[in-house]
């Protein structure tokens, strides 16, 4: 067992500070480990939201030497040598220690209008074939985590969470528009409402997620194509109001 | 009494029914009470969407024949019974077998995007002790697809869900349920929920057990609460040991391997390099498994007049095929067996099928399961007992009450077939919201909860904080778990089932002497503090009904009572509260199966099929 030192934000929204706590770490820890040792032998109050322990949930996001990580996923023989520092996420409001406010995400899925599927087939089935949904599957591989949301800059640093829903649930709206069956229309509002022209493709949301979404380049680059086929290009716009939208 | 605050003075919320846990249950139970027309709050103890059924894996088991169109309600049927050892509640796993099929429709018309067949059919998949490929599935990660499709279509549905919030206390008025006592757990204010009806969908209590793939959640809260308002519990001797748990590095022991990936091809194997679940195919499934590697290969290839592979037996039988190999010294370096999924499938379908073991492995052991076997040994995964509940509506003993999910039983019997969970959650989740609406149309009056079971709620849970010194509760917890994976696992003996009663005891004496430092407000030593009287009853009800059931059954193994004891498949083990507050075990006769049941139950498998057995019943 190897002694680790530790510095994790201690505080809540009122302020904080950080904490130092050494660790004896053993074979295979991950972060999540350490901070459950903390909380066993130094402090049983320190707050950190976990469930799966297997990179399957997306609860244990924190910042881990200020990247945006899973405690989970986050192998302590991964980290260089030295204090490792552990704090919240900085795009979220702080509840208590590393546990911040994401409810903001959860009020973005309520708007999003739900899956609207076309009727089925004569038999009782749908119909669609795996590589027709292979992309959508993508997408629905994600755990929200909100570590996209954590470290796109126009939540994290323009605090425009008013104009932007940011990458998670970009690629939610792009799960139902490239959903085959889904018959509802979605282009304006990814515009006007959900803000996809804020996003400048600096793809640090798909460097940062643990499923390894394609976030940028297979879904959100996609969607600002249709946006800009609807309403800057005429003929195409025309084409899809005759032949639809897929 | 009344020397706690005011009752007038806690947050009060009025709903219909309030449904405590946000899993694939609890959510379905609640999008059903919506759809009745009910006010419906939706209470659970993390962020919603991170409940246990996120990490299940394989599928959900339902008859609809898409790959093998030989399936149907009746095999699907006879394969749960005989998987749980004649022990299920007939008319559960009926229902079961007949509407999971819908219960999958739904889910795709609800935005589930489920793999497909060639012919664009959802894909299903074979599993441990299903005879047909019926594992509705999508990759290795079905539940976030099962959970997030309920999500996303609840959200939607006027339901109000209340987020990190703790049900401490079931409220009762008279005999009825009125609602529930929990907190908040950012701010650890008392929130009174009120409400005509409760549904009770919390899971299972895995985390009595140090090895187990359960997370910090599954505290057996349901059935504590539960077994606190008077509700009978129902066979709880039988706790599911998954055969395939990760055991290397420590960190991640007992972490999930998917069943799937023997359902894929995977073998096990000892360290003599033996493919050795040959040797423990028992006499009921003698005549529908392989008995030759040649034949198992032909199965995998598709060949339909093959036998299955003996991995692919239920897992109470896997689990201790595994437990004898590492005990006779066979074991992998650390005390494992040796899963193979890279020499049976190239690299990229493995990772194209298994994307999350894959990357779980890569990731959290250092392993290339395209390249290397995987380590693994039974972990704690799963209760089959739990509580006592009317097959139709869910309803538990106590009025108003009902229960669903793993926290409620009966449908499993014995063991649970892998699948059977997933599908369970939807039908007698939608089963609970249907019960509650019935139960609420009927109901005279409203009634109200009793200031003095509030404040008697609130001040077991403000004594933790307040006073001036006591025992870590993340320490008590680690000594139960030491405690029951040593008395209370895979193989259990009558000396070592009292000594765990004996220690449960003493963990509760000291369990009422914990304290949790620093203020209410998202306090973890006081959330697991406040956990641990659940766990300690649901311990003691586990270990009590252990000890009463004298043979061996499924996932329940007495070392003392080999083999099954045809006398006991008469019997269910009953738990209660007594009128002194002590624990009341009860060996109660189960009403005879009705009589077309047993016999597609007990049929020969080409009688059930010729139409000889069972043609007539619909």
């Amino acid at each position: 067992m190897a002694e680790r030192t530790f510095k994790i934000w201690r505080g809540n929204k009122d302020g904080g500070e950080f904490v130092e706590y050494k660790v004896d770490v053993g074979p295979g820890w991950v972060v999540l480990d350490c901070i459950h040792r903390i909380q066993m032998q130094h402090s049983t109050d320190l707050a950190c939201r976990w469930n799966c322990k297997a990179g399957k949930c997306g609860s244990c996001s924190m910042e881990i030497n200020g990247k945006p990580r899973l405690g989970c996923m986050t192998r302590m023989n991964s980290l260089p040598e030295g204090t490792i520092t552990v704090q919240p996420l900085k795009t979220f409001p702080v509840i208590k220690d590393l546990v911040t406010d994401v409810s903001w995400n959860f009020e973005q899925n309520k708007r999003i209008a739900p899956f609207k599927p076309r009727p089925r087939d004569a038999d009782g089935h749908h119909r669609m074939k795996q590589e027709d949904v292979d992309r959508v599957q993508e997408f629905r591989k994600c755990i929200e985590c909100f570590l996209c949301q954590d470290v796109c800059h126009v939540l994290r640093d323009h605090k425009a969470h008013d104009k932007f829903v940011g990458p998670r649930f970009m690629i939610r709206l792009a799960s139902l528009e490239m959903h085959p069956l889904d018959t509802d229309d979605r282009v304006e509002k990814i515009r006007k409402e959900f803000g996809s022209g804020w996003c400048n493709i600096t793809r640090c949301c798909t460097e940062v997620c643990p499923e390894h979404i394609g976030i940028t380049d297979n879904g959100i680059i996609p969607l600002k194509e249709r946006v800009v086929d609807r309403f800057y290009d005429p003929v195409a716009w025309f084409l899809g109001k005759v032949f639809g939208k897929k | 009494m009344g020397n706690g605050p005011d009752i007038k003075d806690i947050q009060t919320i009025e709903h219909d029914v309030i449904v405590i846990g946000a899993g694939g249950a609890g959510l379905r139970a609640a999008i059903e009470c919506s759809r009745q027309g009910l006010n419906t709050g939706l209470v659970c103890k993390s962020l919603l969407g991170k409940a246990h059924t996120v990490m299940a894996e394989g599928g959900m088991a339902a008859a609809m024949g898409n790959v093998d169109n030989r399936d149907g309600w009746k095999i699907h049927f006879r394969d749960t019974m005989r998987g749980g050892k004649f022990l299920n509640n007939w008319r559960m796993a009926e229902l079961h077998a007949k509407e999971a099929p819908d219960r999958v429709r739904e889910l795709e018309e609800w935005g589930a995007v489920f793999d497909r067949t060639k012919d664009g059919l959802i894909s299903q998949r074979n599993f441990g002790g299903h005879r047909y490929p019926r594992l509705a599935h999508v990759g290795d990660r079905t539940g976030l697809e099962l959970i997030r499709s309920l999500q996303d279509y609840g959200v939607h549905s006027g339901i109000h869900v209340h987020m990190e919030c703790t049900a401490l206390d079931l409220m009762k008025d008279g005999d009825r349920v009125c609602g529930a006592l929990g907190y908040w757990r950012d701010t650890g204010r008392f929130v009174l929920f009120k409400s005509k009806a409760v549904i009770l969908a919390t899971g299972g209590i895995g985390k009595a057990w140090r090895i187990t793939s359960n997370s910090w959640e599954y505290t057996g809260d349901g059935l504590a609460m539960a077994y606190l308002a008077g509700a009978e519990l129902l066979d709880l001797e039988f706790t599911q040991f998954h055969p395939t748990g990760m055991v290397w590095p420590p960190s991640v022991r007992g972490v999930l391997v998917t069943e799937g990936v023997r359902g894929d091809g995977g073998i096990l194997k000892n360290s003599e390099g033996k493919r050795f679940m040959f040797g423990y195919i028992s006499p009921r499934f003698a005549p529908e498994t392989a008995d030759t590697e040649e034949e198992a290969n032909r199965w995998l290839a598709g060949d339909k007049s093959a036998r299955r592979p003996p991995e692919l037996l239920t897992r109470d039988e896997v689990a201790r095929a595994i437990n004898a190999e590492v005990k006779a010294g066979r074991g992998s370096e650390h005390g494992g067996v040796y899963l193979d999924i890279a020499s049976r499938l190239p690299a990229e379908v493995i990772r194209k099928k298994l994307p999350s073991m894959y990357h779980q492995f890569k990731e959290l052991a250092e392993v290339d399961i395209t390249k290397q076997p995987m380590e693994v040994g039974p972990t704690l995964h799963y209760h089959m007992g739990g509580i006592l509940v009317d097959a139709e509506s869910q309803m538990t003993t106590v009025p108003g009450l009902f229960a669903a999910g793993e926290c409620g039983a009966g449908l499993h019997g014995a063991n649970r077939l892998g699948g059977n969970s997933l599908s369970d959650l939807l039908v007698f989740g939608r089963r609970a919201g249907l019960g509650a609406a019935e139960y609420i149309k009927a109901l005279p009056g409203s009634p109200a909860p009793v200031a003095d079971q509030v404040q008697a709620s609130m001040r077991r849970a403000t004594d933790i904080l307040n006073r001036d010194s006591g025992t870590n509760p993340f320490v008590i917890q680690d000594q139960l778990q030491d405690m029951m994976g040593k008395n209370v696992g895979i193989i259990r003996t009558k000396s070592e089932l009292e000594t765990a009663v004996g220690e449960l005891e003493k963990f509760k004496s000291e369990a009422d002497k914990v304290k949790a430092h620093a203020t209410s407000q998202y306090n973890a030593g006081w959330h697991t503090a406040l956990d641990l009287r659940n766990l300690l009853i649901a311990s003691e009800a586990v270990a009590k009904a252990a000890l009463t059931r004298e043979e061996s059954r499924g996932a329940h193994t007495r070392e003392d009572f080999a083999g099954e004891r045809e006398e006991w498949v008469k019997y269910n083990v009953i738990i209660k509260r007594g009128a002194d507050g002590s624990m009341v075990v009860e060996k109660r006769e189960r009403k005879p199966g009705p009589t077309p049941l047993v016999e597609i139950a007990n049929s020969k498998i080409e009688d059930l099929e010729g139409g000889k057995v069972g043609a007539d019943y619909k």
